[in-house]
């Protein structure tokens, strides 16, 4: 097996994943040596999202339009893609508006309106800032998903064992404990 | 009261009759097209043509052929009128007196819809006044019961029922006899005779009906019941939906209490057997006997696992007998003809007949007796007349939400218990709903999914929230935003909650479902997005609402 | 003492004629995922976790329900119950809003080990995400229905071991709902007697002590049994 094209991408969360995934402290020089990192809010600079892509982590919901596009993209590009995370898994505290009626706009008015000390509105602007889908969706609502991490974050050991068996076996699968949401 | 009192009465009831007799029906469905009204201006007709003498005007129950009600039926020519309306009764009334031919529709009492029916639980139904014990007792009515007490042993009555081969008519078809007989040994001080009459099958109305038409029959079977098990006291769970069959049988556990037929020492035997209402406040669950229990017992109608059953620990841990409506009714003819009688009618394994409330696209909307095993072509075809409007039949739904859809092409199959359970139908309480081409079967699906949800009661996991995705699988799939993915998942959480539900309700959700999977799949398939598009991978995403 | 011999998932054992086929098998050391049961309390046999096969039944049973039996041949984790089982916990998760990252009672829930147990990695089925309301008007306790899964324990522990009745289950289908009294809020309640049973025997964080950081929020589960144990037969013993 050649060099694994490895990717990571951030929807709605809070990047706390991405934080755990860089706990992999030493761990991550391993992956360097295997892997080249063609995508990732924390490895890599580049913007476009490349095709050919082996894995991909997608931390996060599906929780604006933006999401669902940056989804759908990974899904063509990708082989094997992982949800990581329990907003990704499950939609989680992402998806917590979804019990509000009109959640969306409650959300956006809460934030911007409400909360606002300075010059309350919504902020707007057309092709730039992403719309709120009605709900925030777990990614396996949008797209096909092939491996699962849950957790709260997910802790490093957790993302080590399923990246070691990606590595290894070309796709991973947690059991027992391993498998514990938040 | 003895045997020679109720005779006597029987024959004063007949010798009282006057050379002529105007029935008319005065059950829910013909009281919904104004037959008070007709009643009303009957009796005025008779009363301004000063006929009171020959004439009178009796409010008898269900004539069967609802859809052409207000049904009025004449003596002793057994002429039939339909749709008959307050200022035709005058006319009506004026041609038995000699005048010329009435203004009312004629209907005819010889086409295939009445000859093709054997009535024995209707075999009053529309003759006798289901408000006046006296005109049950014409027609021989609480003789069974005598002869019972009288003839019988307790026993003798259990093997006479066994022997009949009678099947509980409320859906599972369980002996009735071998019910008893559980019961009857059931070594304990008090048991209870329990009468199920919460009907709430969406198109079901035979046992409102019998109730309605004939309340008396079903207190006789309930009382030769208690006697056959050695129970003192009974209860009818009635719907609460149901508010002139509880006024019926409210009046006649008055009447029959009265004459000593009900009570203390009934015939001046040992026997005694009381019956109470207990009115059901809605929920359809109620209808499962463990709940039925509960609700009777003043708890939450919900049901429990089984066993114990009913028989061994029902209604307050004491041994309780359970039967519907209609497996009541049949029994007061099963000990006045006798068990071979019965047993000669119907098919090896389903004695008897069976009550359908025909209902659906269908020309003669109303209520059918038949004998067991005849054909489903028989009844939608020949008595029910077929679809209206130059229509084709599609599918006939039986046995409500709990039943299945069986394909046209399987018409010919026989109605009873084991035939309509292999089409992954089941006989059910009697609802029989026709569709013609024009019906979604998914859409059907979904009525019924969306009614058990509604109904689940919310004690165990697969019904309470596994209802609730089906439904949303199926309004996915109905709506075009289905995947081959949500059809998979459809089938295998059908699966599950058919057999992981606790109670009926929740193991049958599923059959409308699967039965129109089985028949119809392909307007599941034609609906599928992926189908459309021919594509494999990408779309078996579960897209949602996006 | 009748003895019953069975075989539960091809080990011969033997029980009291009394005793379920759930106890049958916690006694052999063969493990049957439980939720409504709790040990001191009537069963229900609601949860359907428990359901195993019995040979020549023909439907699956609840073991928490059905008596053991002469020569009946139990099996507990074929791969259709397996199946059935992480269905149904799905079904739970996708019913009201389980958030473990934000519960009370992460990582001591046995809706959440549940979850571990069935190998559920995703929910297949669509959150429902259902509008629930939370009851903290109780001065000790708290009630969110957000995190109930209707099992029922706190009504029983209530109703058959405080003898208080405070709890019951009102509405119905997925719109049901605990209640405390008539409907009301849990901090009006004339026949609450603030035991904390209820918390105690919830499985997951629907009842839970009020000021208590999640790493406190360990419940005591057993309390029941004890409990009842001691009671019935005297026993104070764990």
């Amino acid at each position: 097996m050649g060099r694994l094209k490895f990717a990571t991408v951030w929807l709605g969360g809070c990047s706390g994943c991405h934080m755990s995934f860089l706990d992999l402290d030493e761990f991550l020089f391993d992956l360097a040596a295997r892997a080249d990192v063609v995508y990732s809010p924390v490895g890599s600079d580049i913007k476009e999202y490349p095709e050919g892509v082996d894995v991909c982590l997608i931390e996060g919901a599906v929780n604006n339009d933006e999401n669902l596009e940056a989804a759908k993209t990974v899904r063509d590009r990708t082989r094997l893609v992982v949800s990581f995370g329990d907003c990704a898994v499950s939609g989680n505290v992402t998806a917590l508006r979804n019990t509000i009626p009109d959640g969306a706009r409650m959300v956006a008015s809460r934030s911007y309106l409400e909360q606002a000390d300075l010059n309350p509105m919504i902020p707007q602007a057309e092709g730039i800032v992403p719309t709120l889908l009605p709900l925030a969706l777990p990614v396996h609502a949008v797209i096909p998903v092939d491996v699962y991490i849950p957790g709260c974050p997910p802790p490093a050991d957790r993302i080590k064992a399923v990246v070691q068996q990606i590595l290894e076996h070309g796709t991973a699968h947690l059991e027992g404990r391993q498998l514990k949401m938040g | 009261m003895d045997l020679n009192e109720l005779i006597e009465l029987a024959e004063k009831e007949i010798l009282g009759r006057k050379p002529l007799r105007i029935r008319i029906c005065t059950a829910a469905g013909c009281l919904s097209s104004g037959a008070k009204a007709v009643k009303q201006a009957m009796d005025a007709a008779v009363q301004a043509a000063g006929l009171g003498e020959q004439m009178e005007v009796s409010e008898v129950g269900c004539m069967r052929l609802c859809c052409e009600g207000p049904l009025v039926a004449v003596d002793p020519e057994n002429t039939l009128y339909q749709r008959v309306s307050g200022d035709q009764a005058a006319s009506i009334v004026a041609s038995l007196n000699g005048g010329g031919p009435p203004s009312a529709t004629k209907g005819d009492f010889s086409q295939p819809f009445f000859t093709r029916q054997k009535a024995i639980v209707l075999e009053n139904s529309g003759l006798v006044e289901p408000e006046r014990i006296e005109s049950y007792l014409a027609v021989g009515g609480y003789q069974a019961l005598y002869k019972c007490l009288r003839e019988l042993t307790p026993a003798h009555v259990v093997e006479e029922i066994t022997a009949s081969g009678l099947r509980g008519r409320g859906g599972a078809g369980y002996p009735t006899g071998v019910k008893w007989g559980m019961v009857a040994k059931m070594p304990a001080e008090r048991k209870f005779v329990v009468c199920n009459a919460d009907e709430g099958d969406p198109g079901a109305f035979m046992d409102r009906s019998v109730l309605e038409s004939d309340p008396h029959r079903v207190l006789e079977g309930m009382a030769i019941a208690a006697y056959a098990i050695g129970a003192s006291q009974g209860y009818i769970y009635v719907r609460g939906e149901y508010p002139l069959a509880i006024r019926r049988l409210e009046t006649g556990i008055r009447q029959a209490k009265r004459l000593g037929l009900l009570g203390s020492q009934i015939f001046e035997s040992s026997f005694d057997f009381k019956i109470d209402l207990r009115i059901g406040a809605g929920a359809f669950v109620c209808g499962e006997e463990t709940a039925l229990i509960h609700s009777i017992e003043g708890q939450r109608g919900v049901p429990r696992p089984r066993p114990p059953y009913p028989a061994e620990s029902g209604l307050w841990g004491c041994p309780t007998l359970i039967n519907n409506v209609e497996t009541f009714a049949n029994v007061p003819a099963i000990i006045r003809e006798g068990a071979s009688w019965f047993a000669s009618i119907g098919t090896e394994k389903s004695k008897g007949t069976k009550v359908f409330a025909l209902a659906g696209k269908i020309k003669n909307t109303g209520l059918v007796e038949v004998p067991m095993g005849t054909s489903l072509r028989e009844i939608v075809e020949t008595i029910g007349g077929g679809a209206p409007d130059g229509g084709t039949i599609k599918a006939v739904q039986t046995g409500g939400p709990s039943g299945g859809c069986i394909p046209a092409s399987l018409l010919d199959t026989p109605v009873d218990y084991e035939s309509l359970a292999r089409l992954g139908s089941i006989m059910g309480s009697g609802g029989m709903i026709v569709m013609d081409q024009t019906t979604d079967m998914v859409d059907v699906a979904k009525f019924f999914m969306e009614f058990c949800m509604d109904e689940s009661c919310g004690k165990c996991i697969p019904c309470r929230a596994g209802t609730v995705q089906l439904h949303r699988l199926l309004s996915k799939i109905g709506s075009g935003q289905g995947t081959s993915h949500d059809l998979a998942t459809l089938e295998s959480l059908c699966e599950m909650v058919k057999h992981a539900s606790l109670c009926g309700l929740g193991q049958s959700a599923p059959n409308p479902v699967l039965s129109t999977l089985a028949y119809f799949r392909e307007e599941y398939v034609a609906r599928l997005r992926d189908h459309a598009e021919g594509n494999g991978r990408a779309s078996a995403a579960q897209s949602a609402a996006l | 003492m009748a003895v019953k011999t069975l075989t539960i998932d091809g080990t011969l054992l033997s029980a009291r004629e009394e005793q379920t086929v759930l106890q049958a098998a916690r006694d052999a050391g063969i493990a049957i995922p439980t939720l409504c049961q709790l040990d001191g309390l009537s069963t229900v046999g609601a949860c359907r976790m428990c359901l195993v096969d019995i040979e020549g039944t023909g439907r699956l049973l609840p073991a928490c329900t059905t008596r053991v039996a002469e020569g009946m041949v139990i099996h507990t984790k074929t791969e259709r119950l397996q199946s059935y089982r992480r269905m149904i916990v799905e079904l739970l998760f996708a019913e009201r809003n389980h958030i473990c990252a934000v519960c009370v009672a992460n990582g001591a829930c046995e809706l959440q080990d549940l979850a571990i147990e069935v190998g559920m990695d995703h929910v297949r089925f669509d959150y429902l995400h259902p509008e629930c309301s939370v009851d903290i008007s109780h001065k000790r306790f708290g009630l969110d229905h957000n995190r109930c899964v209707l099992c029922t324990r706190c009504v029983r522990a209530c109703d058959e071991v405080e003898g208080a009745h405070t709890w019951d289950v009102a509405g119905r289908g997925t719109a049901a709902r605990v209640i405390t009294d008539m409907a009301q809020p849990w901090g009006t309640s004339e026949t609450c007697t603030s035991c904390g049973k209820c918390v105690q025997a919830c499985p997951t964080g629907a009842l839970f002590i009020k000021g208590m950081t999640v790493a406190e929020s360990r419940k005591d589960r057993s309390e029941i049994g004890f409990l009842v144990t001691a009671r019935e037969k005297k026993q104070w013993v764990v």
